[in-house]
Protein backbone atom coordinates (compact mmCIF):
# COMPACT_ATOMS: atom_id res chain seq x y z
CA UNK A 1 0.00 0.00 0.00
CA UNK A 2 1.15 3.46 -0.69
CA UNK A 3 -1.71 5.66 0.45
CA UNK A 4 0.73 8.59 1.32
CA UNK A 5 1.50 8.53 -2.61
CA UNK A 6 0.02 11.96 -3.93
CA UNK A 7 -1.05 9.81 -7.05
CA UNK A 8 -3.39 7.61 -4.87
CA UNK A 9 -5.05 10.46 -2.58
CA UNK A 10 -8.60 11.14 -3.68
CA UNK A 11 -7.72 13.46 -6.15
CA UNK A 12 -6.29 11.30 -8.46
CA UNK A 13 -10.31 9.75 -8.58
CA UNK A 14 -10.72 12.47 -10.99
CA UNK A 15 -9.14 16.19 -11.56
CA UNK A 16 -5.64 15.07 -10.99
CA UNK A 17 -3.21 15.45 -14.10
CA UNK A 18 -1.62 12.13 -13.66
CA UNK A 19 -2.49 8.78 -13.86
CA UNK A 20 -1.87 6.64 -11.13
CA UNK A 21 1.56 4.94 -12.73
CA UNK A 22 2.97 8.74 -12.70
CA UNK A 23 2.23 9.43 -16.85
CA UNK A 24 0.56 12.85 -17.79
CA UNK A 25 -2.74 11.91 -18.30
CA UNK A 26 -4.00 12.87 -22.03
CA UNK A 27 -5.58 16.86 -21.78
CA UNK A 28 -9.72 16.71 -21.88
CA UNK A 29 -11.46 19.13 -23.79
CA UNK A 30 -15.84 18.84 -23.61
CA UNK A 31 -17.80 19.91 -26.47
CA UNK A 32 -21.08 20.99 -25.19
CA UNK A 33 -24.23 23.24 -26.87
CA UNK A 34 -27.54 22.81 -28.01
CA UNK A 35 -29.44 20.01 -29.72
CA UNK A 36 -28.72 19.88 -33.56
CA UNK A 37 -25.77 23.03 -32.94
CA UNK A 38 -23.25 20.60 -34.64
CA UNK A 39 -21.45 19.52 -31.66
CA UNK A 40 -20.96 16.01 -33.49
CA UNK A 41 -19.54 17.27 -36.61
CA UNK A 42 -17.05 19.72 -34.63
CA UNK A 43 -15.50 16.59 -32.98
CA UNK A 44 -15.30 14.94 -36.72
CA UNK A 45 -13.43 17.77 -38.09
CA UNK A 46 -11.51 18.48 -35.11
CA UNK A 47 -10.63 14.47 -35.64
CA UNK A 48 -9.77 15.18 -39.26
CA UNK A 49 -7.63 17.87 -38.32
CA UNK A 50 -5.63 16.54 -35.21
CA UNK A 51 -5.15 12.76 -35.85
CA UNK A 52 -2.30 12.90 -37.95
CA UNK A 53 -0.27 14.64 -35.54
CA UNK A 54 -2.13 13.77 -32.19
CA UNK A 55 -3.24 10.69 -30.14
CA UNK A 56 -6.99 10.89 -29.95
CA UNK A 57 -10.06 9.31 -28.76
CA UNK A 58 -13.12 10.16 -28.33
CA UNK A 59 -16.65 9.83 -25.66
CA UNK A 60 -20.10 10.86 -26.43
CA UNK A 61 -22.80 11.44 -24.26
CA UNK A 62 -25.96 10.04 -26.34
CA UNK A 63 -29.08 11.23 -24.95
CA UNK A 64 -31.06 7.94 -26.21
CA UNK A 65 -29.47 6.51 -28.76
CA UNK A 66 -25.79 5.47 -30.19
CA UNK A 67 -26.09 7.73 -33.09
CA UNK A 68 -23.51 10.13 -32.17
CA UNK A 69 -20.90 7.23 -31.63
CA UNK A 70 -21.92 5.76 -34.59
CA UNK A 71 -22.02 8.97 -36.77
CA UNK A 72 -17.98 9.07 -35.90
CA UNK A 73 -17.38 5.58 -36.97
CA UNK A 74 -19.46 5.43 -40.07
CA UNK A 75 -17.46 8.63 -40.72
CA UNK A 76 -14.23 6.67 -40.08
CA UNK A 77 -12.92 9.58 -38.18
CA UNK A 78 -11.03 7.16 -36.05
CA UNK A 79 -10.74 3.53 -35.39
CA UNK A 80 -13.86 2.16 -33.23
CA UNK A 81 -11.62 1.30 -29.88
CA UNK A 82 -11.28 5.02 -30.15
CA UNK A 83 -14.68 5.70 -29.80
CA UNK A 84 -16.24 5.41 -26.75
CA UNK A 85 -20.73 5.92 -25.50
CA UNK A 86 -21.58 6.77 -22.20
CA UNK A 87 -25.49 6.11 -21.26
CA UNK A 88 -27.13 9.21 -19.42
CA UNK A 89 -30.38 8.53 -18.10
CA UNK A 90 -32.42 10.95 -19.79
CA UNK A 91 -30.19 13.76 -17.96
CA UNK A 92 -27.06 14.65 -20.42
CA UNK A 93 -26.19 17.34 -18.20
CA UNK A 94 -25.83 15.64 -14.88
CA UNK A 95 -23.48 13.17 -16.53
CA UNK A 96 -21.09 16.14 -17.43
CA UNK A 97 -21.51 18.19 -14.88
CA UNK A 98 -22.98 16.78 -11.38
CA UNK A 99 -22.48 12.52 -11.73
CA UNK A 100 -19.24 12.79 -13.79
CA UNK A 101 -18.60 9.15 -13.04
CA UNK A 102 -19.78 7.53 -16.05
CA UNK A 103 -17.44 10.12 -18.03
CA UNK A 104 -14.53 9.14 -15.57
CA UNK A 105 -14.62 5.49 -16.51
CA UNK A 106 -15.03 5.87 -20.10
CA UNK A 107 -12.37 8.19 -20.28
CA UNK A 108 -9.66 6.45 -17.71
CA UNK A 109 -10.67 3.16 -19.37
CA UNK A 110 -9.69 4.68 -22.82
CA UNK A 111 -6.14 5.47 -21.42
CA UNK A 112 -6.00 2.56 -20.73
CA UNK A 113 -6.70 0.51 -23.54
CA UNK A 114 -5.55 2.58 -26.49
CA UNK A 115 -3.03 5.00 -24.74
CA UNK A 116 -0.93 6.39 -24.66
CA UNK A 117 -3.18 9.45 -25.55
CA UNK A 118 -2.42 12.97 -25.82
CA UNK A 119 -6.25 14.38 -26.27
CA UNK A 120 -9.77 13.37 -25.41
CA UNK A 121 -12.95 14.77 -26.56
CA UNK A 122 -15.91 14.31 -24.67
CA UNK A 123 -18.77 15.43 -26.12
CA UNK A 124 -22.13 16.11 -24.35
CA UNK A 125 -25.58 14.89 -25.20
CA UNK A 126 -27.46 18.13 -26.69
CA UNK A 127 -28.73 20.01 -24.34
CA UNK A 128 -29.73 23.65 -22.74
CA UNK A 129 -28.02 27.00 -22.65
CA UNK A 130 -26.78 26.42 -18.62
CA UNK A 131 -25.32 22.98 -19.48
CA UNK A 132 -21.42 23.30 -18.72
CA UNK A 133 -18.45 20.52 -17.92
CA UNK A 134 -17.64 20.22 -14.70
CA UNK A 135 -13.94 21.22 -14.13
CA UNK A 136 -13.56 17.11 -12.23
CA UNK A 137 -13.93 15.86 -15.83
CA UNK A 138 -12.50 18.08 -18.11
CA UNK A 139 -9.51 20.81 -18.51
CA UNK A 140 -11.22 23.07 -21.07
CA UNK A 141 -14.41 22.93 -23.07
CA UNK A 142 -16.38 24.28 -26.00
CA UNK A 143 -19.87 26.07 -26.22
CA UNK A 144 -21.26 25.19 -30.09
CA UNK A 145 -23.96 27.57 -30.82
CA UNK A 146 -25.37 27.90 -34.24
CA UNK A 147 -26.97 30.70 -36.39
CA UNK A 148 -30.20 28.39 -37.02
CA UNK A 149 -30.90 28.35 -33.54
CA UNK A 150 -31.22 32.47 -33.43
CA UNK A 151 -28.83 34.95 -33.52
CA UNK A 152 -30.34 36.32 -29.95
CA UNK A 153 -28.43 33.18 -28.49
CA UNK A 154 -25.12 35.47 -27.86
CA UNK A 155 -27.37 38.31 -26.08
CA UNK A 156 -29.77 35.57 -24.16
CA UNK A 157 -25.98 34.46 -22.43
CA UNK A 158 -26.24 31.84 -19.78
CA UNK A 159 -23.35 29.74 -18.34
CA UNK A 160 -22.07 27.96 -21.53
CA UNK A 161 -21.62 31.10 -23.79
CA UNK A 162 -20.37 33.35 -21.23
CA UNK A 163 -18.21 31.32 -19.43
CA UNK A 164 -17.15 28.40 -22.18
CA UNK A 165 -13.27 28.21 -23.38
CA UNK A 166 -14.15 29.02 -26.59
CA UNK A 167 -17.64 29.39 -28.31
CA UNK A 168 -18.05 28.19 -31.35
CA UNK A 169 -20.98 30.10 -33.51
CA UNK A 170 -21.61 27.13 -35.97
CA UNK A 171 -23.06 27.49 -39.85
CA UNK A 172 -22.46 30.36 -40.94
CA UNK A 173 -23.17 29.82 -44.21
CA UNK A 174 -26.90 29.63 -43.09
CA UNK A 175 -26.95 32.71 -42.01
CA UNK A 176 -28.51 34.27 -45.20
CA UNK A 177 -31.11 32.14 -45.23
CA UNK A 178 -32.53 31.98 -41.78
CA UNK A 179 -32.21 35.93 -41.24
CA UNK A 180 -29.57 35.80 -38.84
CA UNK A 181 -27.00 39.04 -38.11
CA UNK A 182 -23.40 37.27 -37.96
CA UNK A 183 -21.73 40.96 -37.15
CA UNK A 184 -24.56 41.16 -34.17
CA UNK A 185 -23.89 37.55 -32.87
CA UNK A 186 -20.27 38.05 -32.96
CA UNK A 187 -20.55 41.47 -31.12
CA UNK A 188 -23.06 39.95 -28.41
CA UNK A 189 -20.46 37.21 -28.03
CA UNK A 190 -17.60 39.29 -27.48
CA UNK A 191 -19.86 41.46 -24.85
CA UNK A 192 -20.54 38.79 -23.03
CA UNK A 193 -17.50 36.67 -22.61
CA UNK A 194 -14.87 39.42 -21.05
CA UNK A 195 -11.82 38.80 -24.12
CA UNK A 196 -12.93 34.71 -24.03
CA UNK A 197 -12.57 33.61 -27.64
CA UNK A 198 -15.29 33.18 -29.87
CA UNK A 199 -14.52 30.96 -33.42
CA UNK A 200 -17.27 31.36 -36.52
CA UNK A 201 -17.48 28.36 -38.20
CA UNK A 202 -18.83 26.88 -41.39
CA UNK A 203 -18.11 23.21 -41.71
CA UNK A 204 -19.66 23.13 -45.21
CA UNK A 205 -17.27 26.06 -46.13
CA UNK A 206 -14.34 25.06 -44.67
CA UNK A 207 -13.81 28.18 -42.69
CA UNK A 208 -12.87 28.29 -38.64
CA UNK A 209 -11.88 24.51 -38.34
CA UNK A 210 -8.68 25.16 -38.31
CA UNK A 211 -9.03 27.71 -35.79
CA UNK A 212 -10.77 25.67 -33.32
CA UNK A 213 -7.84 22.79 -34.57
CA UNK A 214 -5.19 25.33 -33.52
CA UNK A 215 -6.94 26.74 -30.43
CA UNK A 216 -7.00 23.14 -29.18
CA UNK A 217 -3.27 22.95 -29.90
CA UNK A 218 -2.46 25.88 -27.73
CA UNK A 219 -4.39 23.94 -24.75
CA UNK A 220 -2.18 21.03 -25.49
CA UNK A 221 0.65 22.74 -25.49
CA UNK A 222 -0.12 24.73 -22.24
CA UNK A 223 -0.80 20.95 -20.79
CA UNK A 224 1.98 19.53 -21.59
CA UNK A 225 4.36 22.55 -20.64
CA UNK B 1 -20.10 7.56 13.67
CA UNK B 2 -21.83 10.24 12.79
CA UNK B 3 -25.45 9.77 11.29
CA UNK B 4 -25.18 12.56 9.22
CA UNK B 5 -22.74 10.36 6.70
CA UNK B 6 -26.13 8.21 5.90
CA UNK B 7 -27.72 11.42 4.66
CA UNK B 8 -24.71 11.96 2.46
CA UNK B 9 -24.59 8.46 1.26
CA UNK B 10 -27.87 8.33 0.92
CA UNK B 11 -28.86 11.42 -1.09
CA UNK B 12 -29.62 10.87 -4.97
CA UNK B 13 -27.40 13.49 -5.73
CA UNK B 14 -24.22 11.54 -4.19
CA UNK B 15 -22.40 11.42 -7.26
CA UNK B 16 -22.09 7.68 -8.02
CA UNK B 17 -23.17 7.35 -11.34
CA UNK B 18 -27.15 6.01 -10.50
CA UNK B 19 -29.15 8.59 -12.57
CA UNK B 20 -28.78 7.14 -15.45
CA UNK B 21 -29.62 3.62 -13.99
CA UNK B 22 -33.57 2.82 -14.06
CA UNK B 23 -33.68 -0.46 -11.64
CA UNK B 24 -35.49 -2.32 -14.28
CA UNK B 25 -38.13 0.34 -14.88
CA UNK B 26 -37.38 1.17 -18.17
CA UNK B 27 -37.96 -2.49 -19.43
CA UNK B 28 -41.05 -2.84 -17.12
CA UNK B 29 -42.75 0.38 -19.00
CA UNK B 30 -42.20 -1.15 -22.34
CA UNK B 31 -43.57 -4.15 -21.21
CA UNK B 32 -46.47 -2.43 -19.99
CA UNK B 33 -46.31 -4.22 -16.57
CA UNK B 34 -45.80 -0.20 -15.30
CA UNK B 35 -48.44 2.22 -16.67
CA UNK B 36 -49.21 4.71 -13.44
CA UNK B 37 -48.21 5.19 -9.94
CA UNK B 38 -50.00 2.05 -8.66
CA UNK B 39 -47.95 -0.04 -10.69
CA UNK B 40 -45.22 1.65 -10.13
CA UNK B 41 -45.88 0.66 -6.12
CA UNK B 42 -46.26 -2.97 -7.28
CA UNK B 43 -43.04 -2.99 -9.00
CA UNK B 44 -40.95 -1.52 -6.71
CA UNK B 45 -42.56 -3.68 -3.81
CA UNK B 46 -41.21 -6.87 -5.90
CA UNK B 47 -37.86 -5.43 -6.04
CA UNK B 48 -37.64 -4.00 -2.05
CA UNK B 49 -38.39 -7.86 -1.35
CA UNK B 50 -36.06 -9.61 -3.91
CA UNK B 51 -33.39 -7.62 -5.01
CA UNK B 52 -33.48 -5.35 -2.79
CA UNK B 53 -33.33 -7.54 0.30
CA UNK B 54 -30.46 -9.38 -1.06
CA UNK B 55 -28.55 -6.47 -1.46
CA UNK B 56 -29.41 -5.44 1.73
CA UNK B 57 -27.70 -7.82 2.98
CA UNK B 58 -24.66 -8.08 1.11
CA UNK B 59 -24.10 -4.34 2.30
CA UNK B 60 -24.92 -5.07 5.99
CA UNK B 61 -22.60 -8.16 5.64
CA UNK B 62 -19.81 -5.89 4.12
CA UNK B 63 -20.08 -3.08 7.38
CA UNK B 64 -19.96 -6.00 9.53
CA UNK B 65 -16.56 -7.67 8.05
CA UNK B 66 -17.86 -10.57 6.00
CA UNK B 67 -14.75 -10.50 3.10
CA UNK B 68 -15.73 -8.56 0.20
CA UNK B 69 -14.50 -11.27 -2.09
CA UNK B 70 -16.72 -13.56 -0.63
CA UNK B 71 -19.71 -11.42 -0.44
CA UNK B 72 -18.66 -10.32 -4.75
CA UNK B 73 -18.83 -14.31 -5.57
CA UNK B 74 -22.16 -14.00 -3.16
CA UNK B 75 -24.05 -11.62 -5.36
CA UNK B 76 -22.72 -13.33 -8.50
CA UNK B 77 -24.27 -15.98 -7.74
CA UNK B 78 -27.53 -14.35 -6.84
CA UNK B 79 -27.58 -12.22 -10.36
CA UNK B 80 -28.24 -14.61 -13.16
CA UNK B 81 -28.69 -11.96 -15.58
CA UNK B 82 -25.14 -11.51 -17.31
CA UNK B 83 -26.52 -7.80 -17.89
CA UNK B 84 -27.56 -7.03 -14.53
CA UNK B 85 -24.39 -8.40 -13.44
CA UNK B 86 -22.22 -5.93 -15.51
CA UNK B 87 -24.46 -3.02 -14.65
CA UNK B 88 -24.03 -3.85 -10.83
CA UNK B 89 -19.74 -3.92 -11.26
CA UNK B 90 -20.18 -0.63 -13.17
CA UNK B 91 -22.43 0.96 -10.29
CA UNK B 92 -19.23 -0.58 -7.92
CA UNK B 93 -16.42 1.02 -9.67
CA UNK B 94 -18.59 4.20 -10.09
CA UNK B 95 -19.53 4.53 -6.15
CA UNK B 96 -15.98 3.56 -5.23
CA UNK B 97 -14.34 6.24 -6.87
CA UNK B 98 -16.81 8.62 -4.81
CA UNK B 99 -16.94 6.92 -1.99
CA UNK B 100 -12.98 6.94 -1.57
CA UNK B 101 -13.23 10.90 -2.34
CA UNK B 102 -15.49 11.11 0.32
CA UNK B 103 -14.41 8.69 3.33
CA UNK B 104 -10.90 7.73 2.65
CA UNK B 105 -9.94 4.37 3.58
CA UNK B 106 -7.42 1.58 3.19
CA UNK B 107 -10.04 -0.66 2.68
CA UNK B 108 -11.71 0.60 -0.19
CA UNK B 109 -8.49 0.90 -1.75
CA UNK B 110 -7.78 -2.22 -1.60
CA UNK B 111 -11.64 -2.87 -3.02
CA UNK B 112 -10.52 -0.45 -5.77
CA UNK B 113 -7.22 -2.34 -6.60
CA UNK B 114 -8.50 -5.82 -6.18
CA UNK B 115 -11.65 -5.10 -8.41
CA UNK B 116 -10.53 -2.86 -11.02
CA UNK B 117 -13.49 -3.01 -13.44
CA UNK B 118 -15.68 -2.88 -9.63
CA UNK B 119 -17.10 -5.36 -7.57
CA UNK B 120 -21.16 -5.84 -7.18
CA UNK B 121 -22.49 -1.96 -6.42
CA UNK B 122 -23.90 -3.53 -2.75
CA UNK B 123 -20.96 -4.93 -2.07
CA UNK B 124 -18.80 -1.51 -2.38
CA UNK B 125 -22.00 0.23 -0.69
CA UNK B 126 -21.31 -2.12 2.64
CA UNK B 127 -17.63 -1.22 2.63
CA UNK B 128 -18.21 2.28 1.91
CA UNK B 129 -20.85 2.11 5.05
CA UNK B 130 -17.77 0.84 7.46
CA UNK B 131 -15.39 3.37 5.84
CA UNK B 132 -18.17 6.20 6.77
CA UNK B 133 -18.36 4.97 10.02
CA UNK B 134 -22.29 3.43 9.60
CA UNK B 135 -23.62 0.61 11.09
CA UNK B 136 -24.72 -2.47 9.03
CA UNK B 137 -28.33 -1.39 9.58
CA UNK B 138 -27.56 1.70 7.73
CA UNK B 139 -26.09 0.46 4.79
CA UNK B 140 -28.92 -1.93 4.48
CA UNK B 141 -31.51 1.06 4.61
CA UNK B 142 -29.31 2.24 1.59
CA UNK B 143 -29.34 -0.37 -0.43
CA UNK B 144 -32.86 -1.20 0.10
CA UNK B 145 -34.06 2.61 -0.54
CA UNK B 146 -31.71 2.90 -3.76
CA UNK B 147 -33.94 -0.65 -4.80
CA UNK B 148 -36.93 1.81 -5.16
CA UNK B 149 -36.22 5.33 -5.32
CA UNK B 150 -34.44 4.43 -8.61
CA UNK B 151 -36.50 3.24 -10.35
CA UNK B 152 -39.38 5.50 -8.80
CA UNK B 153 -37.11 8.53 -10.20
CA UNK B 154 -36.53 6.86 -13.65
CA UNK B 155 -40.29 6.54 -14.40
CA UNK B 156 -41.31 10.02 -13.59
CA UNK B 157 -39.16 10.75 -16.36
CA UNK B 158 -40.29 7.24 -18.71
CA UNK B 159 -43.84 7.86 -18.16
CA UNK B 160 -44.15 11.24 -17.02
CA UNK B 161 -45.58 10.46 -13.79
CA UNK B 162 -46.55 12.50 -11.44
CA UNK B 163 -43.78 13.53 -9.62
CA UNK B 164 -45.59 13.46 -6.48
CA UNK B 165 -47.54 10.40 -6.82
CA UNK B 166 -44.22 8.99 -7.15
CA UNK B 167 -42.94 10.40 -4.07
CA UNK B 168 -46.14 8.94 -2.11
CA UNK B 169 -45.64 5.13 -3.26
CA UNK B 170 -41.67 5.24 -1.52
CA UNK B 171 -43.32 6.78 1.60
CA UNK B 172 -45.96 4.36 1.53
CA UNK B 173 -43.22 1.71 1.25
CA UNK B 174 -41.17 2.97 4.16
CA UNK B 175 -43.19 0.51 6.78
CA UNK B 176 -41.84 -2.44 4.35
CA UNK B 177 -39.01 -1.05 4.36
CA UNK B 178 -37.77 -0.93 7.58
CA UNK B 179 -39.09 -4.45 7.97
CA UNK B 180 -36.65 -5.93 5.33
CA UNK B 181 -33.84 -3.64 6.48
CA UNK B 182 -34.45 -5.68 9.53
CA UNK B 183 -34.66 -8.86 8.16
CA UNK B 184 -31.43 -8.03 5.63
CA UNK B 185 -29.20 -7.21 9.42
CA UNK B 186 -29.97 -10.36 11.09
CA UNK B 187 -29.41 -12.28 7.64
CA UNK B 188 -25.93 -10.53 7.65
CA UNK B 189 -25.17 -11.40 11.40
CA UNK B 190 -25.89 -15.44 10.17
CA UNK B 191 -23.19 -15.01 7.11
CA UNK B 192 -20.87 -13.66 9.71
CA UNK B 193 -21.03 -16.93 11.04
CA UNK B 194 -21.91 -19.12 8.15
CA UNK B 195 -20.43 -17.34 5.52
CA UNK B 196 -21.46 -15.56 2.58
CA UNK B 197 -24.01 -18.64 1.34
CA UNK B 198 -26.12 -17.65 4.38
CA UNK B 199 -27.17 -14.95 2.50
CA UNK B 200 -30.95 -14.45 1.26
CA UNK B 201 -30.67 -15.53 -2.63
CA UNK B 202 -34.28 -13.85 -3.15
CA UNK B 203 -34.68 -12.88 -7.31
CA UNK B 204 -37.39 -11.50 -9.06
CA UNK B 205 -37.01 -13.39 -12.47
CA UNK B 206 -39.03 -10.71 -14.52
CA UNK B 207 -36.31 -7.88 -13.27
CA UNK B 208 -33.72 -10.78 -14.72
CA UNK B 209 -35.37 -11.35 -18.18
CA UNK B 210 -36.29 -7.36 -18.11
CA UNK B 211 -32.66 -6.71 -18.10
CA UNK B 212 -31.38 -9.28 -20.65
CA UNK B 213 -34.44 -7.55 -23.00
CA UNK B 214 -33.21 -4.01 -22.17
CA UNK B 215 -29.34 -4.43 -22.99
CA UNK B 216 -30.29 -5.29 -26.22
CA UNK B 217 -32.16 -2.35 -27.70
CA UNK B 218 -30.62 0.04 -29.73
CA UNK B 219 -32.48 2.88 -28.31
CA UNK B 220 -33.10 3.65 -24.46
CA UNK B 221 -32.88 6.21 -21.92
CA UNK B 222 -31.52 3.94 -19.37
CA UNK B 223 -28.10 2.04 -19.04
CA UNK B 224 -30.34 -0.56 -17.28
Amino acid sequence: MHLDHPHHGPAAVSADAHRPDGSRRALRIGLGGPVGSGKTATVAALCRALRDELSLAVVTNDIYTREDAEFLLREAVLPPERIAAVETGACPHTAIRDDISANLEAVEDLEDTVGPLDLILVESGGDNLTATFSKGLVDAQVFVIDVAGGDDIPRKGGPGVTTADLLVVNKTDLAPYVGSDLARMAADAKAQRAGLPVVLQSLRGGTGVADVAAWVRERLAAWTA
Amino acid sequence: MSRAALLVLADGRFPAGGHAHSGGAEAAVKAGRITSAAGLEDFCRGRLHTAGLVAGALAAAAVLGVPPGDLDAAADARTPSPALRGAARRLGRQLVRAARASWPSAELDALARDFPKGAHHPVVLGVTARAAGLAPVDAAYCALYESVSGPATATVRLLSLDPFEATGVLARLAPELDRAADTAVEAARWALDEGAGALPAASGPLLELGAEWHAGWPVRLFAS
